[in-house]
């Protein structure tokens, strides 16, 4: 799915990413984990494809095509998904207009035609519904006035709409109490299949109860320092950065 | 095909570049280019009118003279040359057309074009259900046709040219024109006054609710040619009337000038409702070209609890000179302003309003939206003018700018002048710049930049978009969107 390979990132001049290499196979679910700064967020932008954020040596391969080629909006019609760690509010845009711009948007891209407006409701709901949201969300503004839980479960939705080969996670379990952290993880879950991949980012083990990695990634410096399964984070949690690695 | 629909299509297989600007081939029968006294006769007998209305422009003429060109505004130009100006243009067809059959087919397929539901069929065909839509179309100088016309009738609605009106409502016309625009009121409405060639005249009698939407669309097409076109609006004691304007005009490299005069009147318990989208031509990227467009919109809110409602979506013309206004002289009338303006490459604006509160009772609503790109300049100019006799007035100001460049500016010039003491004015300002977390967000659900601009922006306008009539707005929503295409950095 995807193949990162000796990536060096820098973001205003400054390397924040140096050197890291990391494989995702379809089906498998990754987590990063690390410190504030560890360059956790640079990269999830970087395989957004955010501007300026630039990568100065190494490689990005999705579905053995140069990820590197493509323009963000390009990279979501070829199934990349990036869930914010901050949500961005959108005055005067509703929801629904906005969600379904994009799922038309990314139809499109892939040779289907535009989805009705009758056919789109009825998927939203069903999707928001599963979430457990207020179907009042759909039509206020893009997370204005969204509570932190809100947004993230908003994120989700809007996940599941697109339904992305490689869901990128950034953080989406921070600001979560636990019952909204168990509606977010039952989406991450629904989301994972053979041919789907998972790259969770995150700062604690808390989220890694609900959804189960297949291989946990300690990122410190901009690099992947050490890599194992679930029992990595769990150690983590128990001993502290500075003692596991 | 159904008239929305097609509008709607056109307008979405618009491609970068300013969509209508393509000209029309057309026999024009003109007057010798520049002004004088002999250009006005020339341009009164060509519209056989009768000599109190030619004595009316002759009148305006001496008076403009004498008047110098306004200079406050935040604009920039060269001086205009007003004897290289052909002031009036026609296409050459000896009579009026009595049938849409009988117009030339040259322009019926320019129409079409523009998505103009000129075709009444077509119109009746395309809004089911929906309000309809009458057009009253300026091609140049020259109302081309009218449609709609018979149904309006009916209800005692007088929709068409206003150089008919002169010819077959003399007296509504002598008691109104000029009333609340008076002739030297400013330079260019002295100028209009003067050259007006044609435009739209519309009464509503009392007691009636117009039973459709009104439209004019007008268009600049021959060359060096200045479109003065009049509007004049009465709305009789307990009437109401929706009134749509769109503009375009074809590319041209040289500047055309365009100066309008719009008055409406309310009379007790009436309400007018005038939208306008203007697209003329904004010029070429390096501000090559375009509309010059200095326009006096005024309404006078004569009787007591009438309202008038001024929406504005500006996306074209090189320079913008422009604030409809309102005389709240009845007690508790109402006046609102609801404003888009859109600025990019090199084009200016200078918009907004006035608000004269000389009734008791009267309140007004300002929403102005400006959005700066390339290096445009945007600039909002408003007044709000409470009278000493004025008591309990309200007025709610509300000024947003948008900078989606870096090279742009956004002005704001609110004057307030309050003479009672009784008065509540509100006024709220803000000034952001489109944010780059905005843009990458809505590029990370599969948006390109320039729909993300879109949205954004769209977003930004909610407040008075939603004021348009349905039709207006989904072209209205896409024409942000088309003007500002390029415009991130």
């Amino acid at each position: 799915m995807l193949k990162i390979k000796d990536l060096h990132v820098q973001v205003g001049g400054t390397e924040i990413i140096k050197g890291l290499t990391l494989e995702i196979k379809p089906g498998e679910t990754h987590a990063i984990m690390g410190l504030n700064g560890a360059g956790k967020s640079t990269l999830a932008n970087t395989i957004a494809g955010r501007d300026d954020y630039t990568v100065t040596e190494g490689t990005i391969t999705y579905q053995g095509k140069n990820l590197l080629d493509f323009e963000p909006h390009e990279r979501v019609g070829e199934g990349i998904f990036l869930g914010f760690q901050y949500p961005v509010e959108i005055p005067g845009v509703s929801n629904l207009n906005f969600m379904r711009t994009a799922l038309n948007g990314v139809r499109k891209y892939n040779g289907l035609e535009a989805m009705t407006a009758a056919d789109f409701m009825k998927l939203v709901r069903a999707k928001a519904k599963a979430l457990d949201m207020n179907p009042d969300m759909l039509k206020r503004f893009v997370n204005v006035g969204f509570s932190g839980g809100e947004k993230k479960r908003n994120e989700m939705l809007q996940m599941a709409l697109l339904d992305p080969k490689l869901a990128v996670l950034d953080e989406t379990d921070s600001g979560l109490d636990i019952d909204a952290l168990r509606i977010v993880s039952e989406g991450i879950n629904a989301q994972r299949r053979d041919d789907t991949s998972i790259l969770l980012i995150t700062h604690y083990q808390r989220l890694l109860d609900y959804v189960q990695p297949d291989f946990v990634h300690i990122m410190i410096d901009g690099k992947i320092v050490k890599s194992g399964g679930k029992e990595l984070a769990i150690e983590l949690e128990e001993k502290g950065y500075a003692s596991v690695v | 095909m159904a008239a929305t629909a097609k509008t709607k299509q056109q307008v979405e297989d618009m491609s970068g570049d300013y969509k209508y600007g393509f000209s029309t081939d057309v026999d024009m029968d003109m007057a010798p280019k520049g002004l004088s006294e002999d250009v006005i006769r020339f341009i009164s007998a060509k519209k056989d009118e009768p000599s109190w209305m030619l004595d009316w422009r002759l009148k305006a003429y001496r008076a403009w003279l004498k008047m110098e060109e306004p200079n406050w505004a935040k604009l920039n130009y060269p001086k205009i040359d007003y004897n290289d100006i052909y002031f009036y243009a026609a296409p050459k067809s000896q009579n009026k057309p009595k049938s849409l059959d009988e117009v030339d087919p040259e322009i019926l397929r320019m129409y079409e074009k523009l998505g103009i539901p000129l075709r009444e069929q077509e119109v009746l065909a395309g809004v089911e259900g929906a309000a309809k839509v009458a057009v009253d179309a300026v091609f140049d100088s020259v109302s081309v046709a009218t449609t709609f016309r018979e149904e309006l009738s009916k209800a005692g609605v007088i929709f068409m040219s206003i150089s008919e009106a002169v010819k077959e409502y003399p007296d509504l016309v002598k008691k109104y024109l000029g009333t609340v625009v008076p002739q030297r009121d400013n330079y260019f409405a002295a100028l209009n006054c003067a050259v007006y060639t044609d435009g739209t005249f519309v009464y509503i009698p009392k007691g009636v609710r117009c039973p459709m939407e009104l439209s004019t669309y007008f268009r600049i097409n021959t060359e060096n040619t200045g479109q003065f076109e009049r509007t004049l609006i009465i709305a009789e004691e307990g009437s109401y009337v929706s009134y749509l304007e769109g503009c375009t005009a074809p590319m041209r490299d040289e500047n055309q000038l365009h100066a309008a005069v719009v008055e409406l009147i309310t009379l007790e318990n009436a309400e007018i409702k005038y939208s306008t989208v203007q697209n003329w031509y904004p010029g070429d990227k390096d501000g090559k070209g375009g509309i010059y467009n200095f326009v006096t919109k005024r309404a006078l809110l004569k009787g007591d609890n009438s309202k008038v409602s001024w929406t504005q979506v500006e996306t074209g013309s090189a320079v913008t000179w422009k604030y409809p206004s309102c005389i709240l002289a009845g007690d508790n009338s109402v006046g609102e302003f609801y404003s888009v303006a859109v600025t990019n490459n090199y084009q200016q604006a200078d918009t907004g309003t006035k608000m004269i509160h000389m009734g008791k009772n009267t309140s007004s609503t300002i929403i102005s939206k400006g959005i700066s790109a390339g290096k445009s300049h945007n600039t909002y100019r408003g007044l709000v003018k409470v009278l000493s006799g004025a008591d309990n007035v309200r007025n709610y100001t509300q000024c947003d700018s948008l900078l989606v460049s870096s090279t742009s500016g956004a002005h704001t010039v609110p004057y307030i002048e309050v003479r009672n003491p009784s008065a509540q004015i509100e006024h709220e300002a803000t000034t952001s710049k489109i944010s780059d977390d905005q843009l990458f967000y809505c590029r990370a659900r599969g948006l390109d930049e320039e729909e993300a601009v879109a949205m954004i922006v769209n977003g930004f306008c909610k407040e008075v978009m939603q004021h348009l009539p349905m039709e207006f707005a989904v072209e209205a929503q896409k024409l942000l969107g088309i003007s500002l295409e390029g415009s991130v950095g």
